[in-house]
């Protein structure tokens, strides 16, 4: 009996290895045998790409029905004739079903062709693409709802501008870290130490920085009554000059344009880390009795911001880099989140056409807050209850918010 | 004038920029490129500004004996090792290419120093963490729990210790749903916040309203 199972088995893995044996065979066989011929991309349109400034056709096609299976992308032959020679002009990976050709001339007619590629390097060419040609456009039809939800948003600021201007009075709200800025600047003097204030390290071209330094403005000016020391590293030659007339102006209009000097704004360095460094050791020598860091920050935030703790200073920063502001807060006395870096230049002149500006921006909260209500219940209603009606409507919604690439 | 012209600049390059956004047809992007060169020029030549200022109070400090003056000798001195290396031994253009004494001082002292600088980062992280994460009030206690949960579920660990229970309620899941919804929602809060602030400020500059960084009040 035992002979007889052990018999069975033995034929039955000599059954196994001669059937996956053949079943090999037969995959070498279909391997060897010559493959079907690769098939090319179809419906190849090319077309001016909407809403740019000319220059460009984007080309479109159908895939190849070997997609799937063989494709390692679509190469993109142009000609400016359809007997012409063609030349490549790009490469669209698998799976892509478009591509934008950027270098074109507007008053040229382009035909392109779509070669599919194999593993293999086989190709296999596409029909001929109706001829196309680039143009300027007049209006980016994409940017419409930007425009206009934009524009109510503009438009509603200038409202107010022109509503505080009449004398109306506006309430806002309080900013404890702009409280803080008489209270920390106050300190300084008491103590005899000098104010360090830092205007981030991206250039003038940053919005950031134009609302540092619109504050920097304010503060010296506070700073300049109270005949205390400022110093102001900087770590673009273009903030520095821009800062250096901000504050001559400051004194002079606080009446103390004898106390100002060239040497409170200056130039360290463009490169990150040696800004960082010459910060730490102006902190660590001088021992400012207060910092503000207010402007766009990258990974120097915190060491800064620790290092100001570590001394024993009153810190005020403020930042629009979302990233960074965890860092702040955990390590400065008061921050300016977001839209307070913003806002701090108009809430600290107290002018009314800027806080005419303020009020403008609470329009643009309430659309927010608006769409995210209604399109988040649009969504679920359409998730609960599977409605077109409803469905259709959150599509509206998204597409009335989010900007479509060409 | 003075202050009228660089208001009247600021207006119209603000409301080019915004043009050419919607309107992507000459002269606008034509204007745009161009408004963007010559930035890119001023702020090149602007360089010399900052270097100057740099020299002339390091070397004033240097001269007058003034407080740390011994800091500011190394400054020069750096800047002169640099600036000569790279003008004169390290064959004009190719100043960067490996081997030249200008890539040599950057290699090897340069990038240790900003990695050195970069470094002492993890230890501030710490420092603040411990002072950020103390329990001592209800927000805080909820940071230092969101804290603890999400460093847990980011490590193996943390999937080990909650394997008992279903898939979907494990530690790694807790972690993804605190970053995707509270953490998202609030970011974007804070996001569109900024979004509008910058709206609000730019216009405030394009129209003349903010004057601090043109030289008004």
């Amino acid at each position: 009996m035992k002979a007889f199972s052990h018999s069975l088995i033995s034929c039955c893995l000599l059954g196994s290895i001669l059937l996956a044996t053949t079943d090999s065979i037969a995959q070498v066989e279909c391997s060897d045998s010559v493959p079907s011929p690769l098939l090319p991309p179809s419906e190849v349109i090319a077309e001016d790409h909407p809403g740019d400034a000319g220059g460009a056709i984007i080309v479109r096609w159908k895939l190849s029905p070997d997609e799937a299976k063989r494709i390692t992308g679509y190469e993109i032959l142009r000609s400016t004739s359809p007997t012409g020679e063609f030349s490549s002009v790009g490469f669209a990976a698998t799976g892509a079903n478009r591509y934008v050709d950027a270098n074109t001339e507007d008053s040229l007619t382009y035909y392109y062709k779509v070669v599919a590629v194999d593993v293999n390097k086989n190709a296999s060419e596409s029909e001929l693409s109706p001829p196309a040609r680039s143009s300027a456009q007049w209006f980016n039809f994409h940017l419409l709802n930007l425009l206009i939800i934009g524009g109510l948003i503009c438009g509603a600021v200038i409202y107010f501008i022109a509503h505080a201007k009449k004398g109306k009075k506006l309430f806002l709200r309080r900013i404890a870290g702009l409280e803080a800025v008489d209270e920390a600047i106050g300190r300084a003097t008491e103590m005899g130490r000098p104010i360090l204030f830092i205007p981030g390290i991206l250039d003038m071209d940053d919005v950031q920085t134009i609302a540092g330094i619109t504050i920097l403005g304010r503060v010296a000016k506070t700073i300049a009554q109270y005949e205390t020391k400022l110093n102001v590293p900087t770590s673009r030659s273009i903030v520095m000059s821009t800062a250096m007339e901000t504050v001559k102006e400051a004194y002079i209009s606080a009446g103390r344009a004898d106390a100002y000097s060239d040497d409170f704004v200056h130039y360290v360095t463009d490169e990150q880390f040696g800004y960082v460094a010459a910060v730490d050791g102006i902190m660590v020598r001088e021992r400012p009795a207060t910092c503000f860091y207010i402007g766009a920050f990258f990974a120097e935030s915190l060491i800064m911001a620790e290092t100001g703790n570590s001394i024993g200073a009153i810190q005020i920063a403020g930042t629009a880099m979302p990233a960074q502001l965890p860092f702040f807060v955990a390590a400065c006395d008061y921050t300016l989140i977001g839209e307070e870096l913003f806002a701090a230049s108009a809430y600290l002149s107290g002018e009314p056409k800027q806080l005419g500006s303020l009020k403008g921006q609470d329009v643009g909260k309430i659309i927010a807050m608006s769409a995210i209500v209604i399109g988040a219940a649009l969504e679920t209603i359409f998730a609960i209850s599977g409605s077109s009606l409803f469905g259709s409507l959150a599509e509206l919604m998204h597409k009335l918010f989010s900007i479509v690439a060409g | 004038m003075r202050r009228q012209i660089p208001l009247l600049l600021t207006a119209i390059v603000g409301f080019v920029y915004i043009i050419q956004f919607f309107i992507p047809h000459r002269p606008f992007n034509i204007f745009e490129h161009l408004f963007t060169d010559w930035f890119l020029i001023i702020a090149a030549c602007a360089i010399w500004l900052g270097v100057l200022n740099l020299l002339k109070l390091s070397l004033e400090k240097v001269y007058k004996r003034g407080k740390d003056w011994p800091y500011s000798v190394v400054t020069v001195a750096g800047f002169l090792l640099i600036t000569i290396a790279g003008f004169f031994f390290s064959g004009g253009r190719q100043f960067q290419n490996p081997g030249t004494p200008f890539d040599y001082i950057y290699v090897n002292i340069f990038t240790p120093l900003s990695a050195t600088m970069f470094a002492l980062l993890a230890f501030f992280v710490a420092s603040a963490s411990y002072r950020a994460f103390r329990a001592r009030t209800r927000e805080a206690t909820l940071l230092l729990l969101a804290g603890f949960f999400v460093m847990l579920g980011r490590v193996p660990v943390g999937d080990l210790i909650t394997q008992w229970l279903p898939v979907g309620y494990r530690l790694s899941n807790l972690t993804d749903w605190i970053m995707n919804v509270p953490q998202t929602a609030g970011q974007r809060a804070i996001m569109i916040g900024i979004a509008l602030g910058i709206m609000s400020t730019s216009l405030r500059v394009i129209l003349g309203i903010e004057r601090t960084i043109t030289g008004g009040e």
